[in-house]
């Protein structure tokens, strides 16, 4: 069951509206830009879920712990989750 | 505790801590819904119960460890400055977010007041706390206040005093699991060897969690002790290898497992969970609609432009009614003499022609108001955050900008919320093309006197040319300045919310008196150093002896030719005084110039004064042909002192060159550098010459 899942994998850019996201994982190298997002709840285990898009399609806005962040899809990017 | 008692108010960006601040202390300091409006300490001393507390107001941060720029500020004062109390601010909607920095602070071993802000929103929301709860597993009291309101205040300052007046208990901890916990031991107590005698245990356990964190800050004060920095990596590796996470995630993992497990209990939801956002949603739903949303950003401006514009018109009628009666009186009750004429021409004439703008100023300042507080201001950024970084800006980028169709200077300040040192200079060098409100008078006197059926588009249209020419600077500086990398967009949304009555007429109050003041002061000031300019000298040698020439007229029985006569003679001989005073050489000797662009060498003297402030470019043109013209119908004047096509040139050139002085000194401080200043100097300056160039060549063959 636990493998079923872990193929799942995408990254937060890939999230659908009507989908249920959780964080698993942040890869980056950037420190800076880890603690940044982890201090803002982006954290494993995090429900998330895509309220809305820009006019272009980037960026988006995400809710997680009940408020809405905005993100570009390049950071999004760097975000793993997986899709319940 | 000694005395003045520090309390330090900490939290998120947008908690509300500058108005918990401003409700505590009186104080009067900017507040708006978006995030880091507050970028620098705010300080205050007052006095509660008899104890003397000196509350700081510290910048938003998320946490204590994230070491970006824009939170350095706030972090730095926790880290070195230890105040005596910290109070918590907590947005009591977004708690399982803001618990992130609580646990973090609860590390600092320092007393602490956790204050939920914001309450009334999460009552609406049908959302109980149970504050008794929470303050047990927080280790200590809970306040709920509702800042905008003053409800809760007294409350806090009553806490505040209480615990300033007691020794403080033993901090508390938050446990982690085994793993961790043996390691931050094994730290701790490699600190306690290096600084005996010297560290508190609260204080080696926060260090030694600091650095296994990777707080690089603290990192560097130990860099002389390897064994320590070596015994950390060793810990980080082991505990990677045991988790398969690194370790500032693993006890960020921790941290909201604590918070999200005490919210579990003590935050009961009653009806709909979602009914707080609904408003914001459906408000959303049309502001940031996918087509409607960015031509309803381009209207919502349109609208705040024309409305400055013809809004305004009511209003300086009555002030120019009142200018005109103040002009009469003056001018006869005061004796005929060089007094009266500075006082007529230079004081009267400068001071009042620029005071008639003051409810436009104040209009603009309203819209901003209402745009920056209810939230709209973080969705636009939101929507041209895609635009913008097609001319290698950043989408906050747009809120230093839209501050500087206010003023300049707090917009290069403003710059501050962009974490990446490149792209914060590239924003610093394009704000001075922030169409100011110093500039407002300028086009609405050309706007009004050479296209009057569509001034206030005009005037709208000046506004979008600065921010294009800013977005073309962008491009330009992003391949001048070495350098590559922007910022990471990571903005919050705040839900909408009504900006206060209070906040709005502050602004608006705010703005009035700084225009007033600038009138009163260099205008004032410039109008009477312009005016002596212009008188100056005397004892001019005139091409013809005007005198003679006049008497022989005046002597020939009256006629209506020798009224003509009489009335070209004395217009010659005041040009020419006007040519030939220090104001006219001066201008005369840099006209050539502005000669391709069609200005004149009174154009040239109004640029000139305009780097000062560019208020004083509306001055100048008032003293000179009040002086001149004897007339104070400026727009009138101006009107047939130009072709339209140089009228539109002349307004790009306002718009477009070098900043003023005060914009020159920040961009200084704040870029740390006089070359950029310097730089921004002769670069708006060629900037803004090839654009009216080309606006009044292409004009021309229109108009």
């Amino acid at each position: 069951m636990a493998q079923q899942i872990s193929s799942d994998i995408l990254t937060l850019a890939d999230l659908g509206p009507e989908q249920q996201g959780e964080v698993v994982k942040i890869e980056t190298e950037d420190g800076v830009f880890k603690r940044r997002m982890q201090s803002l709840g982006v954290v494993a285990g995090t429900p998330v879920t895509l309220d809305r898009a820009a006019p272009l399609g980037d960026p988006r806005i995400y809710s997680l712990m009940g408020y809405s962040l905005g993100l570009r899809n390049a950071e999004a990017r760097q975000i793993r989750i997986r899709v319940k | 505790m000694k005395s003045p008692v520090t309390v330090a108010l900490v939290g998120n960006p947008n908690a509300g801590s500058t108005s918990l601040f401003n409700a505590l202390t009186g104080a009067q300091s900017a507040v708006a819904n978006y995030q880091r409006v507050t970028t620098s300490l705010n300080v205050r001393e007052i006095t509660h119960g008899g104890v003397s507390l000196r509350i700081v107001d510290v910048p938003g941060i998320f946490s204590t460890s994230s070491q970006s720029p824009e939170e350095k500020v706030g972090c730095d004062y926790i880290h070195d400055e230890e105040p005596d109390i910290i109070v918590n601010v907590l947005d009591a909607g977004h708690l399982d977010r803001s618990l992130f920095l609580t646990t973090q602070l609860i590390e600092t071993g320092l007393p602490r007041i956790t204050v939920l802000n914001m309450m009334d929103e999460v009552r609406r929301a049908g959302i109980r706390i149970d504050t008794t709860l929470l303050a047990s597993a927080l280790g200590s009291p809970v306040v709920e206040t509702c800042a905008l309101k003053k409800e809760g205040v007294d409350a806090l300052l009553d806490a505040v005093a209480a615990m300033a007046s007691t020794t403080p208990a033993t901090p508390m901890r938050l446990h982690y699991d085994s793993h961790l916990e043996a390691a931050i031991e094994r730290v701790q107590q490699h600190l306690s060897t290096l600084h005996p005698q010297e560290l508190s245990p609260a204080r080696s356990r926060w260090l030694a969690i600091k650095m296994l964190e990777g707080d690089d800050e603290i990192l560097r004060h130990e860099s002389n002790h390897a064994d320590l920095i070596g015994e950390i990596k060793g810990e980080q590796t082991a505990l990677a290898h045991e988790h398969d996470e690194d370790t500032a995630s693993l006890l960020a993992s921790a941290r909201f497992a604590f918070s999200n497990g005490l919210l579990r209990e003590a935050r009961q939801q009653e009806g709909d969970p979602t009914a707080g956002f609904k408003l914001t949603r459906i408000l959303d739903d049309f502001f940031l609609n996918r087509t409607l949303g960015l031509p309803l950003l381009l209207g919502i401006l349109w609208v705040m432009f024309e409305a400055t514009f013809s809004l305004g018109a009511i209003p300086t009628d009555w002030i120019k009614v009142g200018v005109q009666l103040a002009t009469d009186l003056v001018d006869k009750s005061l004796p005929e003499g060089m007094f009266h004429d500075l006082v007529v021409n230079g004081v009267m004439a400068g001071v009042g022609g620029t005071i008639v703008f003051l409810p436009n100023i104040v209009i603009l300042f309203f819209f901003m108001a209402i745009l920056s507080g209810t939230g709209y201001l973080a969705r636009a950024s939101f929507l041209m955050d895609r635009v913008m970084h097609h001319f290698g800006l950043h989408g906050t980028t747009l809120i230093p900008m839209v501050a500087g169709f206010g003023c300049n200077v707090p917009a290069v300040m403003a710059t501050r919320v962009i974490t990446n040192k490149r792209a914060r200079l590239i924003a610093m060098l394009i704000a001075p093309f922030m169409n100011c409100s110093a500039r407002l008078p300028v086009f609405i006197l050309f706007a009004g006197a050479f296209f009057a059926d569509i001034a206030g588009t005009v005037v709208f249209a000046m506004y979008m040319l600065s921010l294009v020419a800013a977005m073309v600077s962008a491009v330009l500086l992003n391949r001048i300045i070495p350098g590559s990398g922007g910022d990471a967009f990571v903005m919050e949304l705040p839900p909408y919310r009504l900006p206060t009555l209070h906040s709005v007429l502050h602004h608006m109050w705010d703005s009035a008196q700084g225009f007033v003041a600038k009138v009163t002061g260099v205008i004032l000031v410039g109008s009477v150093v312009i005016w002596f300019l212009q008188e100056f000298p005397r004892d001019i040698a005139y091409s013809q002896d005007f005198e003679t020439v006049v008497a022989e007229q005046t002597a020939l029985p009256d006629s209506p030719e020798k009224e003509a006569a009489l009335r070209t003679l004395k217009s010659a001989q005041a040009q020419e005084k006007l040519e030939k005073s220090y104001l006219g050489r001066s201008a005369i000797a840099v006209t050539p110039l502005f000669q391709p662009l069609g200005f004149s060498w009174r154009d040239s003297a109004a640029i000139m004064t305009g780097f000062v402030a560019k208020e004083v470019v509306v001055a100048t043109y008032a003293v000179i042909y009040a002086q001149e013209k004897g007339s104070d119908q400026l727009t009138e004047t101006l009107r047939g002192a130009m072709p339209p096509a140089t009228a539109i040139a002349f307004m790009i050139f306002t718009l477009l060159y070098a900043p003023c002085l005060s914009t020159i000194a920040i961009i200084g401080k704040e870029a740390q550098s006089w070359r950029w200043a310097g730089f921004s100097v002769v670069y708006s300056l060629s900037f803004a010459w090839l654009l009216a160039l080309a606006a009044g060549r292409i004009g021309g063959t229109f108009l």
